[in-house]
């Protein structure tokens, strides 16, 4: 990683074509640009989960790491390449008045012609796509399940601002849930009645969860505690009996279905780099999440 | 009206396929095809959540064991070979499914405890009585194992169930041997029930092919005779033929390569558009291509065969085919084969296709070469352009899957001098990280139905037609060249292509 300090968005672009020069110009084939928007202390685990995500989608990655907004602007960079990486990094300080036009720095660092996709590991902005720096994105992610304090209230607040393009790591969780919850509707071609999902008392996922049921089966989805970890059990109704599954230690599951006997199955909890990954492989708008976040908000209104 | 399930929607795209309750009968379980491909490959799709609750395995060999030792063998498997890493609770998930049926091809006692096991699964995990019956075993046992399942009633399923049969190669050795062999599989299942593995078309730069020549818009005005000079498709290994002796004397690399492999990538290259990337689809475009290929008159100017032999290939001393364990000194099987091959299209008029295949090469190798023809001008004095070959574009299928681009570009300086430069995408160091293994993607297809990319016994027969002539020309002509091992082939190859102004590209 070669240090910038005091450099400006030319001086970083040249640098990456100095470092591709100098690693021997590999193809690269980078796919994309993935902003992250992280504070200092949260900044390098995020890089490290972009990291093993970009040998899944090779993109230059901008770790945007924003200071204290006072004072003179200062511009601090860290660029390279390979090591690990699929594409090219920089990860970029920035301190003082230009903590506030973090855009003017990454606009000119966007790759021609490929999607944008930002991410904001831990607190994100209120309203993703109306951020200075979510704008220039097509693909704005958040991980409500990841501020500090207030993951329900995050949650439904970055449902009630959804635009084209947001999506939530909270909703990228639940993709095996999901896989293993319509499979078995197409094993048991079933009307449910009703439903209920158990997770520990705070779960931005199992909101979710509930929400995207009762889209879906049209029926009232009711919401259990545990202790978790995560989601523990779903269950549905149907007038053969109910079909379980229910998963203790975040690992492997039981399924039961009626005249079936129960069956374990593996459904582990997935590290941040496995969403992430998840979620650049698609750029374009989420539709059935679009669904769920409005059935989230109306849920909630209806309370 | 049939059930739609409301948690299913077509813009959910998250949601992967998961193959309905099921389960897979494995003959041949010692062999290395089990152990190196289907094992793993098994255990992939279980750990990516792939497979359906309560998916189990049968094996079926004549071993005195009971269902852990079998569970041994795969789990040593698994550790050894399988992609993704070992998880113990997958690993439970799969293993409570493991049953093993011990006894021989003809051993009417041994296909009725597989019936009754079969039953036991749809009892206890629930597999609904949807089997597939996989057949990693020599093909002259395929009529008798599919000739006892349909006599133990495995082959016919009940009303909403499935029974398929899997196959690998070789699917015959020639036309009238692959006739014979459909005829065998055909008698038992209806022909949408025989899943015929190649595991190249379950490779994902295979499938590109399609995606790049129908997706874009750049390549197809130039994807024919006006642009096109030739085309080769080259598969190379770098080993001999290592433990297999008894399976590839007789059998060769034409046969084994050649016949499936090669004529299958050439159907896809030069095929027309399909209306839809459906199996049906894609199986009339194939065999459209199949039917309309023809061999030059004369097979001994146009053809090569060889055998490797003693010397040293890539730093390491290597014995000579005619030295190998269990081959006769004087065996005539050729271990290095091209062909030439028109199209006789309008699209692909005088374009020929040279397909080469060998072992011992220089490098282990897939691809596929177009090569352009010249600019019909150039404006440029000849000594600029003495360094400037035929534009080509190259797939390349394994290792380091990509597309690889050779162009004319200016060096820098003051004079006027081009030289050709490569453009290279490399698909395989990026993408294919979580990418399947081929075997993973096409159990996965057998099971959930989806015949896209499994070659039907129309398209077998098709490639034996091409092929057989060539082998009986060479059955009259003696013995293979020599070649040294670790090279690219026999001298005669070089000169196949010399003779029509043309050289192999160094892959």
């Amino acid at each position: 990683m070669i240090e910038l300090t005091d450099t400006n968005s030319s001086k970083i672009a040249a640098e990456f074509i100095r470092s591709r020069t100098r690693a021997g110009s590999p193809a690269m084939g980078m796919v994309m640009t993935l902003v992250i928007v992280a504070p200092e202390e949260d900044a390098p685990e995020a890089m490290a989960a972009a990291k093993r995500a970009s040998r899944e989608h090779p993109s230059r990655v901008l770790g945007v790491i924003l200071g204290d907004a006072r004072g003179a602007a200062q511009v601090h960079a860290q660029v390279g390449s390979g090591d690990g990486w699929g594409g090219e990094i920089a990860v970029i300080r920035l301190k003082g008045e230009v903590v506030k036009h973090a855009e003017s720095v990454v606009l000119p660092l966007l790759l021609p012609d490929s999607p944008v996709a930002i991410w904001w590991p831990t607190s994100a902005p209120a309203d993703p796509a109306a951020d200075p720096l979510g704008a220039l994105a097509q693909r704005r992610i958040t991980d409500s399940a990841a501020v500090p304090r207030g993951k329900s209230t995050a949650m439904l607040n970055q449902c009630r601002t959804y635009a084209p393009g947001n999506t939530d790591l909270s909703w990228t969780r639940l993709t095996p849930w999901r896989a293993l919850l319509a499979a078995a509707l197409d094993q048991h071609p079933l009307k449910v009645t009703r439903a209920k999902v158990t997770a520990e008392r705070i779960s931005p996922s199992a909101d979710l969860l509930v929400a995207w049921l009762s889209d879906r089966l049209k029926v009232e989805v009711a919401r259990g505690n545990s202790d978790g970890p995560g989601i523990t059990e779903v269950s549905m109704e149907t007038k053969e009996g109910p079909i379980r599954i229910s998963r203790a230690d975040g690992r492997l599951a039981t399924f039961s279905s009626p005249h079936r006997p129960d069956r374990p199955v593996a459904l582990k909890r997935r590290e941040v780099p496995a969403l992430l990954a998840e979620e650049l492989r698609r750029l374009d708008e989420d539709d059935v999440y679009a669904e769920v976040a409005a059935r989230l908000v109306k849920l909630r209104s209806t309370k | 009206m049939t059930h739609v399930n409301p948690l299913r929607d077509p813009q959910d795209r998250r949601l992967p396929r998961i193959a309905g309750p099921c389960g897979m009968v494995l003959f041949g379980v010692t062999g290395d095809l089990s152990r190196k491909k289907i094992m793993p490959a098994i255990y992939d799709l279980a750990n990516r959540g792939l497979l359906p609750p309560g998916f189990s395995l049968v094996g079926f060999a004549r071993r005195d064991w009971a269902d852990q030792d079998f569970a041994q063998i795969v789990h040593d498997a698994v550790k050894e070979h399988a992609r993704t890493p070992f998880r113990e609770e997958v690993w439970n998930q799969l293993s409570e499914g493991f049953r093993f049926v011990s006894g021989d091809f003809d051993d009417d006692a041994a296909f009725d405890h597989l019936r009754r096991t079969v039953e036991e699964l749809d009892e206890l995990r629930g597999t609904g009585g949807n089997m597939a019956f996989y057949l990693a075993i020599p093909p002259a046992f395929f009529g008798t194992v599919v000739g006892q399942l349909e006599e133990h009633g495995l082959a016919h399923p009940g009303p909403d169930q499935w029974r398929r049969v899997v196959v690998e190669k070789p699917f015959g050795h020639d036309l009238e041997s692959a006739r014979e062999l459909n005829r065998i599989l055909d008698g038992v299942f209806p022909s949408g029930s025989v899943f015929r593995i190649d595991h190249y078309l379950g490779k994902e730069t295979v499938q590109n092919i399609l995606a790049m020549r129908f997706a874009n818009n750049m390549f197809e005005p130039i994807w024919n005779a006006n642009y096109v000079d030739h085309v080769q498709i080259t598969m190379a290994e770098d080993i001999g033929i290592g433990g297999r002796a008894g399976y590839y004397d007789g059998i060769g690399a034409a046969r084994d390569v050649i016949q499936n492999h090669l004529l299958q990538l050439m159907a896809l290259v030069a095929m027309e558009e399909p209306i839809a990337f459906d199996a049906r689809s894609l199986r009339i475009e194939k065999q459209k291509v199949l039917k309309s290929a023809t061999l030059p008159a004369r097979l001994d100017l146009t053809t090569a065969r060889g055998q490797y032999t003693a010397g040293w290939a890539g730093g390491e001393k290597v014995q000579g085919f005619l030295d190998e364990e269990g081959i006769k000194k004087t065996s005539t099987t050729e271990t290095f084969a091209a062909i030439t091959v028109n199209v006789e299209t309008r699209r692909w008029a005088g374009v020929p296709f040279y397909l080469r295949t060998g072992k011992r090469l220089g490098r282990r190798v897939t691809e596929v070469a177009i090569v352009f023809k010249r600019a019909p001008h150039l404006p440029f004095a000849e000594t600029a352009t003495e360094d400037l070959n035929q534009n080509a574009l190259v797939i390349r299928v394994q290792p380091d899957e990509g597309m690889t681009m050779r162009f004319g570009a200016k060096v820098p300086g003051t004079a006027m001098e081009i030289r050709d430069v490569n453009m290279d995408f490399a698909y395989g160091g990026s993408f294919t990280e979580a990418s399947a293994e081929a075997y993973e993607r096409l159990i996965l297809d057998v099971l959930l139905g989806d015949p896209p990319l499994f070659p039907r016994h129309e398209e077998v027969e098709l490639s034996w037609q091409i092929l057989d002539p060539v082998i009986e020309f060479w059955a009259k002509k003696g013995k293979p060249e020599p070649y040294d091992s670790g090279t690219w082939g026999p001298e005669s190859a070089d000169k196949m292509l010399a003779r029509d102004g043309r050289t192999w590209r160094r892959p």
